[in-house]
């Protein structure tokens, strides 16, 4: 880092140390660090759980004993039964398997392939799973739109939901980008009149708000939560129907191909249990915090505008665009102050594509930044960020401009 | 495209420039046009189809339509103060 330092865009100018101490992580959304309990699962459970966990010797009893506490554990937090959860190798094969199982077992030759629908604001796993099934099975899909806070619209999802063979909808707790919550009860009842199964993503949530019920699937992404990277959970409720989608195989009460990976997966199950004992100290200060930046941001930035609902939102998630700044300058910026965000900006992109969400929430896509605060978040590490900010956004501005002319 | 198909007042040419640049032309210039009429912005970088429109909102300006190119779009904004 100290490469990068100079006299004007120094890496810690509000004199904090902060850029200097680690403490300017601001991207938990995409990684929150591993929590220390789930560290000290791991590392036991590379000596305990190595084995195979289908064998019946000593050492594969080991690790199926270990895999079952860690399911009985991770089904209690996210209110099913272990019998109805899967470990997953990421969140994304979670949805992947999520979708494509669910829809397929209700496709038949006889009466065609179906409906899906999805709101536009779904991680790009669930956006992506339903474009295949159209493209492979020729399935319609709908995607329903948002308010400009990034809300489902309910009335247009339950109207999707009640087409004729609609075979899925999919609809996530809370957004990953901006951090709204949705309306899942409204949609569960809605789905639950249509006779249609759910799927829930609960990846921006899970370990931070209880689970919302009236889920028929449910899926979830460890590192999001402080376990390690690698780890996807898949909840099917006994009651929905689901079909292998891929070659079958026996792991995971047939729903996951592959050797589990008991070590990180006991490590997930451990730092979800640490996440939801801590829930109840770290919210409220998380909440504080963002709270601080929402109001903070366009009252120090002229033309910045802050995203999302104000109140019914994730506790560490604010998303903000500044007009007339390109956002991956921003965040090389303040990369090098020591606050690191991601952006929903094209520039940022490898697809150079603006961000999905912001594009269906109609809010402005460039100069964007989203931060998100890992559980140990300081006061001083936002304030520093709060102080950083406006002499960056002022500093880019005026290279932009210089560069239009 | 415009509904009352009077040619735009001023054409902004941001065809091969990187959002934020389309809409800081259309912030500098968007002053040139008498209130009323309206300014053609030329761009092809995708960003551009959501932030003219969100820009508009922001500013209180009207967005009135966008139209494909061969490449990229043409988007029709009126200047309403």
């Amino acid at each position: 880092m100290a490469a990068g330092m100079n006299a004007t865009a120094g890496p810690d100018p509000a004199g904090t140390g902060v850029g200097l101490t680690g403490g300017g992580y601001f991207d938990a959304a995409s990684a929150e660090p591993l929590h220390p309990s789930a560290r000290d699962a791991l590392l036991a459970a590379l000596d305990d759980g190595w084995a195979d966990p289908a064998r019946l010797h000593r050492e594969g009893r080991r690790a199926q004993l270990l895999l079952d506490q860690a399911r009985e554990s991770v089904a209690a937090e996210l209110g099913c039964r272990p019998d109805e959860l899967s470990f997953t190798s990421s969140g994304t094969q979670a949805i992947h398997l999520a979708v494509l199982g669910a829809v397929q077992a209700r496709q038949s030759a006889s009466r065609g392939p179906g409906h899906v629908l999805a709101s536009a604001v779904e991680h790009s796993a669930v956006l992506n799973a339903a474009d295949w099934l159209h493209r492979v099975t020729d399935a319609a899909v709908s995607i329903t739109g948002v308010d400009g806070l990034g809300r489902a619209d309910v009335a247009e999802f339950a109207a999707a939901a009640a087409r004729d063979r609609t075979l899925l909808a999919c609809l996530q707790s809370a957004n990953h980008e901006v951090g709204t919550i949705q309306p899942v009860a409204e949609a569960a009842e809605a789905c639950a009149r249509a006779r249609v199964p759910l799927l829930v993503d609960a990846a921006a949530s899970a370990g931070r708000l209880p689970v919302p019920d009236g889920w028929s699937l449910l899926t979830a992404s460890a590192r999001k939560w402080g376990g390690p990277a690698g780890v996807g959970v898949l909840a099917v409720r006994r009651t929905a129907r689901w079909r292998e989608p891929f070659p079958p195989d026996d792991r995971e009460g047939r729903r996951v191909p592959g050797f589990p990976n008991v070590p990180e997966i006991l490590a997930a199950a451990a730092s979800l249990t640490a996440a939801s004992g801590e829930r109840a100290a770290v919210d409220g200060v998380l909440r504080a915090l963002v709270a601080r930046i929402r109001a903070t941001v366009p009252a120090r930035v002229p033309d910045a505008v802050v995203h999302g609902d104000p109140d019914a939102r994730l506790p560490h998630i604010v998303t903000f665009s500044c007009l007339y700044v390109d956002g991956e300058a921003l965040v090389t910026e303040l990369d090098r102050a020591g606050f690191s965000v991601s952006s929903g900006s094209a520039c940022v992109a490898d697809t150079r594509q603006p961000s999905h969400v912001l594009a269906a929430m109609g809010a402005l896509t460039h100069g964007n930044v989203r931060v998100s605060l890992p559980r140990a978040a300081s006061d001083q590490a936002v304030t520093a960020f709060l102080e950083a900010l406006p002499p960056i956004v002022a500093r880019i501005r005026e290279t932009v401009r210089a560069g239009t002319q | 495209m415009t509904p009352s198909n009077r040619r735009p007042s001023l054409t902004l040419d941001a065809l091969g420039k990187k959002c934020p640049v389309p809409i800081i032309m259309l912030a500098d210039r968007i002053r040139e046009v008498p209130i009323g009429q309206t300014v053609e912005v030329l761009a092809d970088d995708p960003a551009a189809r959501t932030d003219l429109p969100a820009w508009c909102t922001l500013k209180s300006q009207e967005f009135v339509g966008a139209s494909d190119l061969p490449i990229g779009w043409s988007f029709v904004i009126r200047r309403c103060y």
